[in-house]
C-alpha cells in the first residue's frame, strides 16, 4: 500500500512540473493551433539559466539566504525565457502565420534545435549538478514520505495556475485571448490586437516553463541540454490527455499524467514478472533462481514509454481529450 | 420510388452547436434534371451539400441515391456512388497544374495500385495513357484546355470555377452538385456557364445547382427549392417559386433582394 | 497519343549526356579515393542518406504527413539484418534475404503506427511519430535483459558484410588487375540500389497513386470528396516510406558492420527531415541535392572549421558535430521563412499533349 501512496505523492509532485509546462502548448496551441515544438527547450532554459545565476551568486561568496539566491536566477530565469518565446514568435512563427500547417510546424522543429544546440555550446555536454541550497526534509504522509521540496513544487504549480485561471477569466488581456481564440478574425474587428495577445500566450507560457525549469532541477538535482525534450513531449502528452487548448485539461492532464507515469514505474518490475511463467528457458530459471523469483520483462528503465503509450491511446480513443470538446473542420 | 428520381432526401436534419443549420428537409431530384437551391445567406445550403457528400453526418433523416440508401457513407464512397461537388470556396489542388487536378478526378474510376506504378506494365500505362487523354477531353469541354499545364493558383478565378467542375465531371458523376458555381463570374462568363450547365445535363448529368445569381437560376433550372434559417420554404418551377409570398418574405429579410444580381 | 513522347527517338544529345554521368558515377569513388578512402565513405553515405531522404520524401513531400520517427523504420532495418547477419545469434542469412524482410517488417511497422493515426490531425501525426521513434530507441536500449535480444546499448558487432557466392564486398581486392577497397566496391552495389530507388520513386510520384498524395496533400477534403480513400492510400505512403527505411537501415548495418541505438536518435530523424526541406520538398532532384549536400557539409565544417579555430584561438571552441546540428536548426527556419519551396522547388511537370482541337470560346 506505501509503494501506492509513494508513487502517487511523486506522481503529484512531477505531474505538478508537467501541467506547469502543458499551459504553455495548450494556451499556444488554444489561440494559434500551433504544436510549439521548442516550448521544451524553453523549460531547459529556464532550468541553465537559473542554475548559471545561482552558481555565479555562490561562487562570488554573496552574503544571501539561499532562498534570496534562488529567486534571483529565477527571475533572471522568467525574463530570459519570456525574451526568448517572444522572439521566437516574431521571428519564426508570426511571419508563417497563413502558410500550410506544416510549415511552421517545422521551423518550430528547427527553433528547438538551435535552442538546444546553443544550450550545448553555452553549458557544455555534461550534466550540471544543483547545488543542494535547500536540504530537502521528509515528512511522513499516511506511512509514505513527502518532502517539504515537494510540497513546495506542488504548492507553488498550484498558486501559478490558479493565477493563470484569474488572468484569463478576468483581465481584459485574458478576455482578448478567449475572444481571439474562438475566432480571431473577428476578435481582430472587435479592435483586439492579435499579435498582443499572440505575444502574450507566448511569454506567459515561457514564464511558467522557466519556473518549471528549476522545478525539474531542484527536484532531480541536475541540469542538461538534452532535458527538454522528453520533458516537452510529455508536457504536450498532458495537454492532450487533458483536451488540447483547454486550460483546466492541461493541469489536469499533467496531474494524471505524472501519476500514470509514476505508478506504472512503481508497479511495471511486479506485472512483467516472467518468473511465474512455464517453460521458461535454463537461463531464465537461473535468473530466477538467483534472484529470489523476480525477473521483470521490463523494468522502471521503460518508465519514458508510458508517456508515449498513453499519448497513442488517448488520440486513437478520444482525440479531443479528457476535458476537450470535439472540433470539425469546416468544408 | 420511380423510375424517374434520381435521389431523395427526407427529413434531414443538421446542427451545429446554437445553429440549426437544416430542419427535417425533404426533396426528390428526378434525372435529368437541373434542380435549383436557394436561399438567403446561412439558409443551409452548402450544410446541405456536406451532409449529402458525407463530410458531415446528418443528426437525422436519410438520403436515398439511385435506388439504394445513402447512408454512413464516407465522402469518397460518396463520389464512388456518383456524386460530385464542386466548393463554394474553390478547393482546387493548388500546386498541381489544371491537367493533373482533372487526372485526379478519374481516381476513382480507375485502378492501378503501388504494383502497377512501379512496374509500368502494359495495362497501368494503357489506363495512364487513357486517364491523361479524358483528362483532357474535359478540360476542352469546360474551356480550360488551353491552360492545361498551368498550376491552378494561377488560373483566372472563372477559370478555376470550371476546373472544379470538370474534376468533379473526371469521375463520372451521376449527379453533380454545384455551390455557388458563378460566384464571382462577369456577365459573359455567366453566360458561358449556363451553356456549359446545359450541355452537361444533354449529356445525361442531373444538377444540383446552388447560386444567388437569380438570372441564372430562373433560366436554367427546372425546379427550385428554397431554403430559410435550414427549413425548406418552398418548391416548384422557377416562376412559382419566384412569385411565392414567404419566399419574396425571406429574401426582404435578408439582405439580398430576389432580382439583384444580373437582373 | 504522344502523352509520354513514347515512340519518339532519344535525340542524341542526350544520349551522350547520359553516358557521361554514368561514366562519371563509375569513375566518382576513385577520383574521391584521390583525397582519401575516408572519401569514399562518405559517398557510401550519402546514398544512403539519399535513399532515406527520398523514403521520407514519400511521407511528408508527396502526402504531406509529417513523420518525425522516421528513423525507426531505418533502425528495425538495420536491427533486422544486424541479428540475422552477426554472431549475435549465430545466424548468417544472405542479405538479399535480409533486406526483403527489413523492407517488409519496417512496412508492418509503418501501417501498425498509421493505422491508428493517420485520420488525426497533421500535427498530432508528428508528435506520434516522435514518440514511436524514441519508443524504438528505448527498446533498443533495454531489450538485453532478461533475455538479451538486442544487446542493449553496446549495440551489435561483427555484423556479415554483403557477399555473393564467397565475393565480399568488404574486403580490398583486385579486379582485372585495378585495385578495389572495400568502400569503392560497396559504392557501385549502393550505386544500383540508389538508381533503383530514384527510378521506383519517379514511377510513383508520376502514378495514380502519387497524385492521390500530392490530392491529400493539397486538400484533403477535396481529395475525399473527389472519391480518394485518404486513409488507404495515405497508409501506402506511410507503409512505402518505412520500406525504404527499412531498406536503407539494412544497408547500412552491412556497410558498418556494427549498429547500436546511438545511431537511430531523434536528430537522426531530424537530419533526413532538413534534407527532404532543404532540397524541395516533394521534389526528387531536390531531395537528392538535399540529402549529398547535408552529407557533405559536417565533413567540410570538420576539416575547415576545426583548423580554422586552432589557428585563431589555439583550441577547437565548436566542435563540428554541434555547429552541424546548429546549422540544420537554422536551415530549417530559414528555409520555410525564405524558401519554403526549398532549394530546387519543382516545375510544373509538363504533359506534352495534342494540339488543342477546339479553342475554348
Ligand atoms: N462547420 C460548421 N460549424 C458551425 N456552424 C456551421 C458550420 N457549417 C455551417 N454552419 C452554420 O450553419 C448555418 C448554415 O450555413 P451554410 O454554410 O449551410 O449556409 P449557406 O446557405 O450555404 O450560406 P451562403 O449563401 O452564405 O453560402 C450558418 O449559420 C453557418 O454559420
Ligand atoms: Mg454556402
Amino acid at each position: 500500500m506505501d509503494t501506492f501512496l509513494q508513487q502517487l505523492i511523486n506522481g503529484l509532485t512531477l505531474g505538478s512540473v508537467y501541467a506547469l509546462v502543458a499551459l504553455g502548448y495548450t494556451m499556444v496551441y488554444g489561440i494559434i493551433g500551433l504544436i510549439n515544438f521548442a516550448h521544451g527547450e524553453v523549460v531547459m532554459i529556464g532550468a541553465m539559466v537559473s542554475l548559471s545565476v545561482i552558481m555565479a551568486l555562490l561562487g562570488a561568496h554573496a552574503p544571501l539566504p539561499s532562498v534570496v539566491i534562488i529567486l534571483a536566477g529565477l527571475l533572471v530565469a522568467i525574463t530570459v525565457c519570456m525574451a526568448i518565446a517572444y522572439a521566437m514568435e516574431k521571428i519564426a512563427y508570426r511571419p508563417l502565420r497563413k502558410a500550410p500547417r506544416l510549415a511552421p510546424l517545422i521551423t518550430a522543429i528547427g527553433m528547438s534545435i538551435i535552442l538546444q544546440n546553443l544550450a550545448l555550446i553555452v553549458w557544455g555536454r555534461n550534466y550540471l549538478t544543483f547545488p543542494t541550497l535547500i536540504q530537502p526534509t521528509p515528512y511522513n504522509v499516511l506511512g509514505a514520505s513527502m518532502t517539504d521540496l515537494q510540497m513546495l513544487i506542488v504548492v507553488l504549480a498550484g498558486l501559478l495556475m490558479a493565477g493563470l485561471v484569474f488572468v484569463v477569466q478576468r483581465t481584459r488581456l485574458g478576455m482578448a485571448m478567449r475572444a481571439t481564440a474562438q475566432n480571431p478574425q473577428v476578435a481582430g474587428l472587435m479592435g483586439i490586437d492579435i499579435n498582443v495577445v499572440i505575444s502574450a500566450a507566448f511569454v506567459i507560457g515561457a514564464a511558467l516553463a522557466a519556473v518549471a525549469g528549476l522545478m525539474v532541477m531542484t527536484y532531480y538535482g541536475i541540469a542538461h541540454y538534452y532535458m527538454g525534450f522528453l520533458l516537452g513531449l510529455k508536457a504536450f502528452t498532458a495537454a492532450v490527455l487533458g483536451g488540447i487548448g483547454n486550460l483546466a485539461g492541461a493541469m489536469l492532464g499533467g496531474v494524471l499524467l505524472g501519476i500514470i507515469e509514476a505508478l506504472g514505474a512503481g508497479y511495471i518490475g511486479d506485472v512483467s514478472n516472467i518468473c511465474g511463467f512455464p517453460f521458461l528457458s535454463d537461463s531464465l530459471q537461473q535468473q530466477c533462481a538467483a534472484s529470489e523469483g523476480q525477473v521483470s520483462m521490463f523494468g522502471s528503465n521503460y518508465q519514458d514509454v508510458f508517456a508515449f503509450f498513453v499519448l497513442i491511446l488517448v488520440l486513437i480513443f478520444r482525440p479531443s481529450g479528457l476535458l476537450g470538446e470535439r472540433v470539425s473542420e469546416r468544408a | 420510388m420511380s423510375h424517374l428520381t434520381l435521389l431523395i432526401a427526407e427529413d434531414v436534419s443538421k446542427r451545429f452547436g446554437g445553429v440549426q443549420a437544416l430542419a427535417d428537409v425533404s426533396f426528390t431530384i428526378n434525372h435529368g434534371e437541373i434542380y435549383g437551391l436557394i436561399g438567403p445567406n446561412g439558409a443551409g445550403k452548402t450544410s446541405l451539400f456536406n451532409v449529402l457528400t458525407g463530410i458531415y453526418a446528418p443528426d437525422g433523416g436519410t438520403f436515398n441515391f439511385d435506388g439504394e440508401p445513402l447512408e454512413r457513407v464516407k465522402p469518397n464512397e460518396v463520389a464512388e456512388r456518383g456524386i460530385a461537388r464542386t466548393f463554394q470556396n474553390i478547393r482546387l489542388f493548388q500546386n498541381l497544374s489544371a491537367l493533373e487536378n482533372v487526372m485526379i478526378g478519374r481516381h476513382v474510376r480507375t485502378r492501378a495500385g503501388v504494383f502497377g506504378a512501379i512496374l509500368r506494365d502494359k495495362g497501368t500505362l494503357a489506363e495512364e495513357a487513357a486517364i491523361e487523354k479524358r483528362s483532357y477531353e474535359l478540360l476542352e469541354y469546360v474551356g480550360v484546355a488551353k491552360r492545361a499545364n498551368d498550376l491552378a493558383k494561377h488560373l483566372a478565378y472563372g477559370d478555376q470555377r470550371r476546373l472544379e467542375i470538370a474534376r468533379a465531371l473526371a469521375t463520372e458523376p451521376k449527379l453533380l452538385a454545384l455551390d455557388e458555381p458563378a460566384a464571382g463570374m462577369n456577365a459573359t462568363e455567366t453566360q458561358a456557364l449556363k451553356r456549359l450547365l446545359e450541355d452537361i445535363r444533354r449529356d445525361g448529368i442531373t444538377i444540383l445547382l446552388i447560386e444567388h445569381d437569380m438570372k441564372l437560376v430562373m433560366s436554367v433550372c427546372d425546379r427550385v427549392l428554397v431554403l430559410d434559417y435550414g427549413k425548406k420554404i418552398a418548391e416548384g418551377t422557377a416562376a412559382t417559386v419566384q412569385n411565392d409570398p414567404k419566399v419574396i418574405a425571406a429574401y426582404l429579410g435578408g439582405e439580398v433582394t430576389l432580382n439583384l444580381k444580373g437582373a | 497519343m504522344t502523352a509520354h513522347g513514347r515512340g519518339k527517338s532519344v535525340p542524341p544529345k542526350v544520349w551522350a549526356g547520359v553516358v557521361l554521368v554514368a561514366l562519371a558515377l563509375a569513375l566518382l569513388p576513385f577520383v574521391a579515393a584521390l583525397a582519401g578512402q575516408a572519401w569514399v565513405r562518405i559517398l557510401n553515405f550519402a546514398m544512403i542518406y539519399i535513399m532515406l531522404a527520398l523514403g521520407l520524401n514519400i511521407v511528408v513531400g508527396f502526402a504531406g504527413l509529417l513523420d518525425l520517427g522516421y528513423i525507426a523504420f531505418y533502425a528495425v532495418g538495420a536491427y533486422m539484418y544486424a541479428l540475422l547477419a552477426s554472431p549475435h545469434f549465430g545466424i548468417h542469412l544472405p542479405f538479399w534475404v535480409i533486406l526483403p524482410l527489413g523492407a517488409g517488417l519496417a512496412c508492418i511497422f509503418g501501417i501498425l503506427l498509421g493505422a491508428p493515426t493517420l485520420k488525426l490531425r497533421g500535427d498530432y501525426l508528428a508528435i506520434v511519430t516522435l514518440g514511436f521513434g524514441e519508443i524504438i530507441r528505448i527498446f533498443l536500449n533495454n531489450l538485453n535483459t532478461p533475455v538479451n535480444v538486442t544487446n542493449g546499448p553496446q549495440g551489435v558487432n561483427l555484423i556479415d558484410p554483403f557477399h555473393v557466392a564467397g565475393f565480399s564486398f568488404a574486403r580490398a581486392q583486385s579486379i582485372l588487375g585495378v585495385p578495389f577497397s572495400g568502400p569503392q566496391k560497396y559504392y557501385y552495389v549502393l550505386l544500383l540500389l540508389t538508381i533503383g530507388v530514384i527510378v521506383i520513386n519517379i514511377r510513383l510520384q508520376n502514378s495514380r497513386l502519387g497524385r492521390a498524395w500530392e490530392a491529400i496533400r493539397e486538400d484533403e477534403v477535396a481529395a475525399k470528396a473527389m472519391g480518394i480513400n485518404t486513409r488507404n492510400v495515405k497508409l501506402l505512403a506511410f507503409a512505402m516510406g518505412a520500406s525504404f527505411g527499412g531498406i536503407a537501415g539494412g544497408i547500412f548495418s552491412a556497410t558498418q558492420e556494427f549498429v547500436s541505438p546511438e545511431s537511430f536518435g531523434l536528430f537522426e530523424s531530424i537530419i533526413v527531415l532538413a534534407m527532404v526541406v532543404l532540397g524541395g520538398m516533394g521534389n526528387i532532384p531536390g531531395v537528392i541535392l538535399g540529402a549529398i549536400l547535408l552529407t557533405l557539409l559536417p565533413e567540410v565544417l570538420r576539416s575547415t572549421m576545426e583548423p580554422l579555430q586552432n589557428a585563431l584561438f589555439g583550441r577547437v571552441l565548436l566542435d563540428a558535430e554541434t555547429v552541424r546540428l546548429l546549422v540544420f536548426g537554422i536551415a530549417l527556419v530559414a528555409i520555410m521563412l525564405y524558401r519554403p519551396a526549398g532549394l530546387w522547388p519543382s516545375a510544373v511537370r509538363k504533359r506534352e499533349l495534342e494540339v488543342p482541337k477546339v479553342v475554348a470560346e
